[in-house]
């Protein structure tokens, strides 16, 4: 560490070439967040222009929780993200205990499995699983969408807490069996305790991917049921309006108090 | 760490081979199936093999669409570099006590919905837009241009939103950096692009190359930009694969295609995980 901050030190005595560095590190933030600026702005805007500012307003609020619609997308959205990631940190811790704690034939083969799940584009996801749906009969709604963002999560989960297994001191595990517990007892009077930061943490990744997710439940979604991002898309298809900016604006809230309030715990729970 | 196959690592690996085997596995293979199979006039479809699907993809129409595709994702990893490279450097070597806050910073991005974030720029590029609004302002341009639905809107778009998968590898790369090579590179006589040249830049490479497959997949069937800032004037094979399957329902067609993009990558990331392996892109 102190040879970090003396390095650093260091180099921004160099002068000239640092200031660039600097400069150019400013503009690219600021490519990062003026968009989303102006977005936000634009949301508490008194006319129904998402360009000329004329005054401050909270009309499009109010009419985003006038709109029963949104209001059912953002309740199904909730609903899937819930469910999704329930079952998806379930599993996904599982298979990074069976990962990280055994070595077997086929592993490799597992490996390369969850990494794969990871890095096939959404929309040949989206679209093998509509042809998969239709082709099994099975009905497009809440269900096939729980069912798909299972399926792209699980991968995201398993990486999470595996990186969480692989940080962790074994010798406790070894003790609490020496002691004579039982695999299952020794899982969740020991590991699970120790991993829980870990598993919270892929479990938040899991329902955020899960409630942002547009791509995949664009194609498995059916007619009847909307997620949030699905009703954003068809309003943002049907033109521009400060509404859109009000609802992105609420998203975005949304999304920092839940990685906000997610890693303070997480912080926490390291710490003991 | 328990060596062999035992009943409690099946039952351990049971849920995710059945979720994974029966929701991603099986639903490839459904589309490899289709793409050999035949298109009906009524959106059915005939199995079979019919290899007609991957022809044509050879159609100049389409050939154009994909190769524009591959080169617009190729394209936006390029301008992800440039633009990520110097920020991760200088978060890592310049940061200093805000080097949390300045990662921070650059992971909420990454954390929110690329919908509203492609969003942001449909209201920039807009007709009568701020960026427009700039341009006549600084008289640049007389009355409002076409920005919107243009190759370099998505270009844009897609920078702006992969930029954070660039960034946040090669932040992972650069910060397990020993400091003291640097200055070891300087003690010998490096002059500082020397060092970084011959130093620095070498052991980021696992960075660049899981932020570049990071940006690169995703960037190649990309669907919602194009679909937003593009128009219909700049289709990509991810619009064209949507095409098949919500529009012109050729689903057969569209399973090629999917297929196609499929295999591309995934042999892009086999090639990239016997190089690097899975450690690495772990650490990003």
């Amino acid at each position: 560490m102190a040879a970090t901050s003396k390095g650093s030190r260091k180099g921004t005595m160099n002068g000239l070439p640092d200031w660039g560095l600097l400069l150019g590190s400013v503009l690219v933030y600021l490519f990062l967040y003026a968009p989303i600026a102006v977005l936000i702005l634009f949301s508490f805007n008194s006319t129904r222009s998402t360009q000329v500012w004329s005054g401050f307003s909270f009309e499009w609020y109010g009419q985003l929780l006038a709109d029963p619609t949104i209001l059912q997308a953002f309740r199904t959205s909730l609903t899937v993200g819930v469910i999704a990631t329930l079952i998806a940190t379930v599993i996904g811790t599982m298979t990074a205990l069976a990962l990280s704690r055994h070595r077997f034939r086929g592993q490799s083969v597992a490996d390369t499995a969850i990494y794969a799940a990871t890095v096939m584009p959404e929309i040949v996801v989206g679209v093998s699983l509509l042809v998969f749906f239709v082709a099994v009969r099975i009905d497009l709604g809440i269900t096939t969408i729980v069912i798909a963002h299972v399926a792209f999560t699980i991968s995201f989960v398993t990486i999470v807490v595996r990186a969480r297994l692989a940080g962790m001191d074994r010798s406790v595990e070894e003790a609490a069996q020496d002691l004579g517990a039982s695999p299952v007892q020794t899982f969740f009077r020991v590991t699970l305790p120790l991993i829980l930061p870990g598993v919270m943490a892929g479990g938040l990744l899991a329902f955020t991917l899960s409630f942002d997710d547009f791509v995949i439940t664009y194609f498995i979604s059916g007619v009847g049921s909307s997620t949030l991002p699905l009703k954003i898309y068809s309003m943002i298809k049907f033109g521009v309006s400060p509404v859109i900016n009000a609802l992105s604006t609420v998203v975005l809230v949304a999304t920092l108090f839940l990685i906000f309030g997610g890693s303070r715990l997480l912080v926490r729970k390291d710490n003991t | 760490m328990a060596k062999g196959w035992s009943l409690g690592l099946a039952a351990l690996l049971a849920p995710v081979t059945l979720w994974l085997g029966l929701f991603f596995l099986v639903p490839l293979l459904f589309i490899v199936a289709y793409s050999f199979g035949t298109s009906g006039a009524y959106g059915g479809i005939t199995l079979g093999f019919n290899p007609g699907n991957y022809l044509l993809v050879f159609d100049p129409l389409y050939l154009e669409i994909i190769v524009r595709s591959f080169g617009i994702a190729a394209l936006t990893t390029l301008l992800c570099f440039l633009l990520g490279y110097p920020l991760a450097y200088f978060i890592v070597f310049k940061g200093r006590r805000w080097r949390n806050a300045l990662i921070l910073l650059v992971m909420v991005p990454f954390w929110t919905s690329l919908l509203i974030r492609a969003y942001a720029w449909v209201v920039i590029l807009g007709g009568n837009g701020i960026a427009n609004k700039s341009l006549q302002f600084l008289g640049i341009t007389d009355g409002p241009v076409d920005l919107i639905f243009t190759p370099e809107a998505v270009l844009l778009g897609m920078t702006y939103s992969y930029l954070p998968f660039m960034v946040l590898p090669l932040y992972a790369a650069l910060e397990k950096f020993d400091v003291r090579l640097k200055e070891a590179g300087k003690d010998l006589g490096a002059s500082r692009w020397q060092t970084f040249l011959r130093v620095t830049f070498p052991l980021s490479l696992p960075g660049v190359i899981a932020g570049s497959i990071l940006v690169f997949i995703p960037s190649s069937g990309e669907f919602v930009i194009p679909d937003l800032l593009g128009g219909s004037r700049t289709v990509m094979t991810g619009n064209l694969i949507q095409n098949q399957f919500l529009q012109s329902r050729d689903w057969a067609f569209g399973s090629a295609l999917s297929v196609i993009l499929g295999v591309l990558l995934l042999v892009a990331i086999m090639f990239y995980i016997r190089r690097v392996g899975t450690d690495k892109l772990e650490g990003a």
